[in-house]
């Protein structure tokens, strides 16, 4: 691996982040999967960081999870779609931030088709008035809250209680990133540091102490897929395709997994008991398995918020072997605590 | 009207034509970027098909200019029309005075880097056919240690919307048939593999160094253009690609991967042609006055073209061309002087 | 076990890592003329009895060398030995001697 290879790919693939001032979106399904993550983000950069992320309870879904599985057409995502749009201008904003790598994905692509298309923006303008008598700009910036956490890596750093080192042997900890297939894949110059050596996980790891694990599958799927996992004949192929990243990440040992997508956790998480289940074949140095965290987890732990308050105790595979590796200080009874 | 002619490059092209014009009677003047001449044959090690010297080839086109004037690290900044004369400026601040210029401004390689899922330097194990063919030349740049398994990925860079470079450079195939006898002749227990998409033998004796990669060097071919490359935990580079003869996804983890970079117009072709006012066509390189009969003639008056200044070529394809553009500006100088 | 519903799927991928070719070898041995195969398809193309039956000799040698010798022998099983594909191929491969090294090698076995 030549390090500075990749460093001359971050250096090209860099996007504007804003600074301040976010209209904040969630997603539909991370709430139920890794319930305390948007709340934290939440509560690191409004009340730790001091900056304006504004939130509607208007907002819905993007309509992504229908479009992906085809129970919706084209122009019936792009008015919902609109509607958040004109959310965000009803309330004076211009920077709009989502939790959510699908959505991510979604507002790229419809701003994209619009650019080449202006009479279906004009057609999905008719139709939201129709609706809603709404009206929308289109955001002056889309970006991800991963990029915002990307940004405020080093601040989060220096306020920072722990780091992704091994307590005990000093080493950092071996880390594999793993980024939503809809984050740079469709269009590689919204990501930070591009589709093939995506650099916004890398960037967290490494700022906060960890050292980045590229195994030969790294840019493949999590295994959820969409339709892979969403229909029922087909979810052989999710478990598979997570299995062959596994197979591929174990000879590296990693420590910890990070992640910047709804999906890509859950799978990750979940599918490891389900492998061992199926296969008998537990992964993790220690047969542990490889703990698997949302980036806002990470980003919680590193400032030193109680992993319990992090909803850590909502993952499949057990987080204390990674908590213990770095020395985080919790209070096992309280994992279950209501 | 004088009888010096300019020659813009210092490659075969370059150098043969001015071979030719001094034998013409003529004055030729070569102006090359480069601090030495010989483009990118000075680079190589051997030549496809029978493995023939690079450097022998290159001794025999500069021993009979080497009393030809040259100004080397030296660019064309303006030429400008003067009756029958072009008075051309040359960075440094020089000036030559010109009946005739002959572009010669060769192409690039393609920057292998462009294909970001080949991992071009990032992946150790990751090099291109100019790396190799240094390497087989001075056995400096890369480091190549008894490998044994070498796989070749053609078109890197050719046949490529994405890069755009929609163009086949003609010559990959060969060299990395070429390239890959030669491993197999230098490290008789590696197994090396060529991934294609289609093997275009096209000239004398190219099929019989296919052949012979077959059934001598037992170097397998696997058609499918490779999708990307990576690194396993010991370090060998994996590539992906489809075996497309029998319809299945295929697997290879290697000591050393070769990229067949493809033969792409330059910014120097870029900047000449401005300068110059001549034709580019979509692929980058210049457009000439007739694809068939007149692959020599700029449509410009006074202006030749030889070399792959028109698209990718072959280097017995060049020195054709460059005695055709000779000949082609000595029968334009006799017309001007009989004038 | 499978009380989900579903199992990993078997990967079709060939891993050239772990493949095993060594009965391509053998036959190579004997008929070296089958390193020259430029997957032509003529011998497939004039086979007298390849419409009636999966008989593909190119796709054959195909699958040897990558070591998938179950799915290999299968494309030849219904091969008569009539030779018109060693009339048509254009390499000069005498693709009946490659195919009876084949039966012969895997009646031994």
């Amino acid at each position: 691996m030549i390090v500075e290879g990749k460093k001359k790919i971050w250096s090209e693939y860099q996007k504007d982040i804003p600074d301040d001032h976010y209209f904040y979106v969630r997603s539909c399904i991370r709430q139920n999967f890794f319930p305390a993550s948007e709340k934290v983000f939440l509560d690191i950069v409004r009340n730790r960081l001091g900056l304006d992320f504004f939130e509607t309870p208007h907002h819905t879904t993007c309509g992504g999870i229908a479009y992906h599985s085809d129970s919706i057409p084209q122009e019936t995502l792009m008015t919902i779609v609109a509607r958040q749009f004109a959310l965000m201008t009803e309330a004076g904003y211009e920077n709009y931030v989502c939790s959510c790598i699908t959505s991510f994905g979604i507002y790229n692509e419809i701003i994209d088709t619009w650019h080449h298309y202006p009479e279906l923006e004009a057609k999905i303008r008719g139709l939201l008035w129709e609706a809603s008598k709404r009206e929308f700009k289109i955001p002056k910036s889309v970006v991800h809250a991963s990029d915002v956490i990307y940004k405020l890596r080093n601040t989060i750093l220096e306020n920072g209680k722990y780091r992704l080192v091994n307590k005990t042997t000093g080493e950092p900890l071996r880390v594999v990133e793993h980024i939503g297939c809809h984050y740079s894949k469709m269009f590689p110059s919204k990501g930070v540091g591009g589709a093939e050596y995506p650099y916004v996980l890398t960037g967290m790891a490494e700022a906060w102490g960890g050292t980045v694990i590229d195994y030969p599958e790294r840019r493949h799927c999590c295994g959820f897929g969409f339709r892979q996992y969403l229909v029922q004949a087909n979810r052989g192929y999710s478990i598979s395709n997570t299995h062959k990243k596994f197979e591929s990440m174990a000879p590296f040992k990693p420590d910890m997994i990070i992640t910047n997508c709804p999906g890509c956790p859950y799978f990750l998480d979940r599918w490891q008991y389900v492998i061992e289940e199926l296969e008998g074949k537990t992964y993790g140095a220690d047969s542990k398995g490889i703990p698997v965290f949302t980036y806002e987890e990470v980003a919680g732990l590193v400032l030193g918020y109680d992993p319990w308050d992090l909803g850590l105790q909502m993952h499949q595979t057990a987080v204390e072997p990674l908590l213990d590796k770095i020395g985080i200080i919790y209070n096992k009874e309280d994992k279950y605590k209501i | 009207m004088t009888d010096r002619v300019l020659i813009i490059g210092g490659g075969p092209a370059g150098l043969e034509a001015a071979n030719q014009l001094n034998l013409l009677g003529y004055k030729p003047v070569i102006v090359e970027k480069e601090d030495i001449l010989g483009g990118h044959l000075a680079k190589w090690d051997r030549l496809f098909p029978e493995g023939e010297r690079a450097d022998t080839v290159l001794y025999k086109l500069i021993k009979p200019v080497e009393h030809t004037p040259v100004y080397l690290n030296t660019i064309v900044e303006k030429a400008d029309k003067e009756g029958n004369n072009f008075r051309v400026k040359l960075s440094g601040g020089k000036e030559e005075i010109v009946s005739a210029i002959l572009v010669c401004a060769g192409f690039s390689l393609f920057p292998a880097e462009k294909k970001e899922e080949y991992g071009y330097g990032i992946y150790n194990g990751v090099i291109t056919s100019s790396d190799l063919e240094k390497w087989f030349k001075t056995g400096k740049g890369v480091n190549i240690n008894n490998p044994s398994k070498v796989g070749f990925v053609h078109c890197v860079g050719s046949r490529d919307e994405k890069v755009c470079n929609r163009q086949c450079s003609k010559v990959c195939c060969v060299t990395a048939v070429k390239q890959a006898c030669e491993i197999r002749e230098k490290f008789p227990d590696s197994e090396v593999f060529c991934f294609y998409m289609d093997l275009r033998m096209f000239g004398r004796k190219y099929e019989d160094l296919y052949l012979k990669a077959q059934n001598k060097y037992r170097v397998r071919f696997i058609r499918g253009r490779v999708s990307e490359v990576s690194e396993d935990f010991t370090g060998k580079v994996v590539i992906k690609a489809e075996d497309t003869l029998s319809s299945k996804p295929l697997k290879v983890s290697l000591d050393l991967v070769v990229l067949m970079t493809g033969m792409i117009s330059n910014n120097s072709i870029e900047k000449i042609s401005g300068i110059l006012s001549l034709n580019r066509a979509e692929d980058g390189f210049i457009e000439p006055a007739d694809t068939i009969t007149k692959m020599y003639d700029s449509g410009k008056e006074g202006i030749f073209l030889a070399g792959a200044v028109t698209g990718p070529k072959t280097i017995p394809e060049t020195l054709s061309e460059a005695r055709a553009s000779a000949l082609a500006i000595h029968n334009y100088l006799s017309k001007k002087t009989i004038q | 076990m499978n009380r989900f519903g579903y199992r990993l799927s078997p990967s079709s991928q060939i891993d050239l890592d772990v493949s095993d070719n060594s009965l391509f070898r053998d036959i190579l041995a004997g008929e070296p003329g089958i390193s020259t195969c430029i997957a032509c398809g003529s011998c497939v193309a004039s086979c007298s009895a390849g419409v009636f039956d999966k008989i593909s000799f190119r796709k054959a040698l195909h699958l040897l060398e990558a070591g998938m010798d179950t799915e290999a022998v299968a494309l030849l099983e219904g091969c008569m030995m009539c030779g018109k594909c060693t009339l048509v191929c254009p390499r000069g491969i005498n693709t009946r001697h490659a195919i009876v090294l084949i039966k012969r090698k895997l009646n031994k076995g």
